[in-house]
């Protein structure tokens, strides 16, 4: 098992003060796949990230990461994974150069001023080496950090939102970056919350307040769903949405400008809606394939917030 | 710790402490600055033997005696007579208007009665809404007077001079003969200084590092705390170094402070009290949750280190309940040691048992600190 998965947990829990924010959590990612980490924000992405890099240790629940122990083997996962936080978390008062330098020592890595020579190359800031990190732009920003998390050549990168308020360019700039190294054999392991990165990975596995709902090869996640969706298109789309919202059989509507997308897992009460609304009014209604943006927009409506109950 | 300390992790984490420090020019300032200013303000500023205190005369009569009085607690130099009033009411209100600190009172036929052997009464009326500030000069007017009785009562006045008493006081004052204040302050402020900077810095130093995200990045790679720590403290070891020596050197050429004792006392008492005050801003950065916090709690363990510690009031003189707060505080014992070392001669043998209090108060700090480590890492 473990020659085949870069990580494998199963139940694992984290509990702070009264609120779980992860329950019994099972996740297996294949060596060399590109994996995503989807859910709103609060759903515990963070949390479970850091408890399989050994940062915080579980409450319940056991794991391998690169065929080591999550709760006994932590010192030695550190050295093999590549973790990327959240919010830029280099020093801003130290230079490029200095930032790298710094996290090459901290994983001792051999041939150090070689290595972090080309790492300013391959980043192509050699130039600006010299530059205090705080003054660099967001894009920039993100990929230092990304170059310094993988200053020691890890196998397994871990990356929590890494594309957060970075600019479209430098987001797919960033994702070419995360393929070419998905092609060298690294695992990654991303969390996110754009449906556009989501499409980008090889598997996804969903979580909302901290249970997973769903996980698999990305492509086949809107088939688990059994979701069925109807595209309409027409005059007056504004009110047909509204209209639409009451009815029960409808699972979802979701609006893209001109275009709504009509969702639900009940495919015969679906149609008989569509069929309903084509028969009084002129929209065009066509039966699509549902995509992976419609699943989850549909998953988030569905899941419960457990940490409400837990407040009241 | 299943892996040994790695000497070249550590060195990267002090490496990178120090251009940090560097860069950070306000605080570096600040540093060696505030030491310094400290020094001027206690040093010069803070007189607890205060002269040249604002006296009027009330003059009902005058004569050879009053005169002879008045002239002496002017040398006295306690009393700067600025003045005459010519009522009772006059000279209470220049008392609570604060235009005088003292009014002296010769009544009408003073001299005569001298004369006569009736033992009239001079009234020294005195702002005593501030004990120190009145306590010295009253209690120099007794002997100012007795000078002055044996001197003028002499000849055929002599049978009014009061008989000497039948036994001599010898008053031999240690250590500080001159009883200059800054003799006593200028040594406890280093207690002040090291407990400030030290405690801030390292609070702040250590929360900085969370608030801004990169404890994180730290903690995710192999570095281990103990490294990590070690690395970020050394450097502010080094600036209370620096500042021990700005104060010796300040100390001495400025305000003349003698350095009797055992320089290796010196050397071991203040890297003990270094170290417990680290230990301090490590504890305190447990608790705080951002860097404004870190230097809101270090600023409130400042001030019963100034009030509590023995620094700007005798220990002595507090009541129980302070002494107990007092002593739990590592600057009063470092005061205590200081004191001894610098002034009274004191050698490591002297100072073992202030030692030996800054010690367990140091378990104490880092025992709790460790503690609250563990916890905040989950």
């Amino acid at each position: 098992m473990t020659e085949e998965f870069a990580i494998s947990v199963k139940g694992l829990t984290k509990v702070f003060g009264d609120r779980t924010v992860v329950d019994h959590f099972d996740m297996e990612v294949p060596k060399g796949a590109i994996y995503g980490f989807l859910g709103p924000n609060g759903s515990g992405k963070t949390t479970t990230i850091r408890m399989m890099c050994g940062l915080l240790t579980p409450d319940g629940g056991t794991g391998q990461c690169l065929g080591l122990d999550i709760l006994s083997e932590q010192e030695a996962i550190k050295e093999n994974v590549g973790y990327m936080t959240q919010k830029f978390s280099l020093y801003e008062d130290l230079t490029i150069r200095e930032n790298l330098d710094f996290i090459a020592r901290m994983y001792r890595v051999p041939s150090r001023r070689e290595r972090v020579k080309q790492a300013l190359i391959d980043l192509g800031l050699s130039d600006r080496a010299n530059q205090l990190a705080g003054t660099l732009s967001g894009g920039w920003k993100q990929r230092l950090a990304l170059a310094a998390c993988m200053i020691h050549d890890p196998s397994l990168l871990l990356l929590d939102e890494p594309t957060a308020g970075v600019d479209p360019k430098a987001r797919r700039d960033f994702w070419d970056e995360i393929r070419r190294l998905s092609a060298k054999g690294v695992t990654v392991l991303v969390s996110t919350h754009y449906m556009d990165e989501a499409v980008q990975c090889d598997f996804i596995a969903y979580i909302a307040y901290g249970k997973k709902l769903i996980a698999g090869p990305a492509r086949d996640i809107p088939k688990m769903i059994g979701l069925h969706t109807w595209q309409v298109t027409g005059p007056d789309i504004g009110d047909l949405e509204m209209a639409l919202r009451s009815e029960p059989d409808v699972g979802q509507v979701a609006r893209f400008g001109q275009v709504l997308h009509v969702s639900g897992t009940d495919e015969k009460a679906l149609e008989a809606v569509a069929n309903r609304y084509r028969a009084k009014q002129s929209h065009k209604w066509m039966l699509k394939e549902a995509e992976l943006e419609e699943a989850f927009i549909y998953l988030m409506a569905g899941a419960t917030d457990n940490f409400l109950g837990a407040a009241k | 710790m299943s892996w040994p300390f790695s000497f070249a992790r550590f060195l990267a984490v002090l490496t990178k402490e120090f251009i940090q420090m560097r860069r950070d020019k306000v605080t570096f300032v600040m540093m060696i600055g505030v030491p310094i200013m400290q020094l001027l303000i206690f040093g010069y500023a803070i007189n607890s033997d205060p002269r040249n205190l604002p006296t009027l005369v009330e003059m009902a009569d005058e004569g050879p005696v009053s005169r002879a009085i008045l002239a002496s607690m002017d040398t006295s130099t306690y009393f700067d007579f600025e003045g005459v009033v010519t009522s009772p009411e006059e000279g209470e209100r220049a008392l609570r208007d604060g235009t005088a600190s003292f009014v002296v009172v010769i009544p009408d036929g003073f001299e005569r009665d001298v004369v006569r052997g009736l033992r009239p009464q001079i009234l020294l009326a005195a702002d005593a809404s501030d004990p120190a500030a009145a306590g010295g000069a009253v209690a120099a007017l007794s002997g100012i007077v007795d000078t002055v009785l044996s001197q003028t009562m002499s000849g055929a006045l002599a049978y009014t001079a009061p008989a000497p008493p039948p036994f001599g006081v010898v008053v031999h004052k240690f250590y500080n003969p001159e009883g200059k204040t800054s003799v006593n302050i200028v040594p406890g402020l280093l207690a002040v200084i090291l407990s400030l900077t030290m405690v801030m810095i390292t609070a702040v130093a250590i929360v900085r590092e969370r608030e801004k995200g990169t404890m994180e990045t730290l903690i995710a790679t192999p570095v281990r705390p103990f490294e990590v720590m070690t690395g970020k403290i050394m450097p502010y070891v080094l600036v209370g170094y620096v500042q021990t020596g700005v104060f010796l050197v300040v100390s001495r050429i400025l305000f003349g402070v003698p350095f009797v004792g055992s320089p290796f006392a010196f050397f071991v008492g203040f890297n003990l009290y270094i170290v417990v005050n680290l230990a301090l801003g490590f504890l305190i950065s447990t608790v705080a949750k951002s860097q404004m916090q870190a230097m809101q709690v270090s600023f409130f363990t400042l001030l019963p280190t100034i009030l509590l510690s023995g620094f700007m009031f005798p220990f002595a003189a507090m009541p129980n309940w302070a002494q107990t707060i007092g002593s739990v505080i590592p600057a009063t014992h470092f005061l205590r040691l200081i004191r001894k070392v610098m002034l009274k001669g004191a050698d490591l043998i002297d100072i073992a048992g202030d030692l030996t209090a800054i010690t367990l108060i140091m378990l104490v700090i880092v025992g709790v600190a460790l503690k609250r480590y563990r916890q905040t890492l989950d």
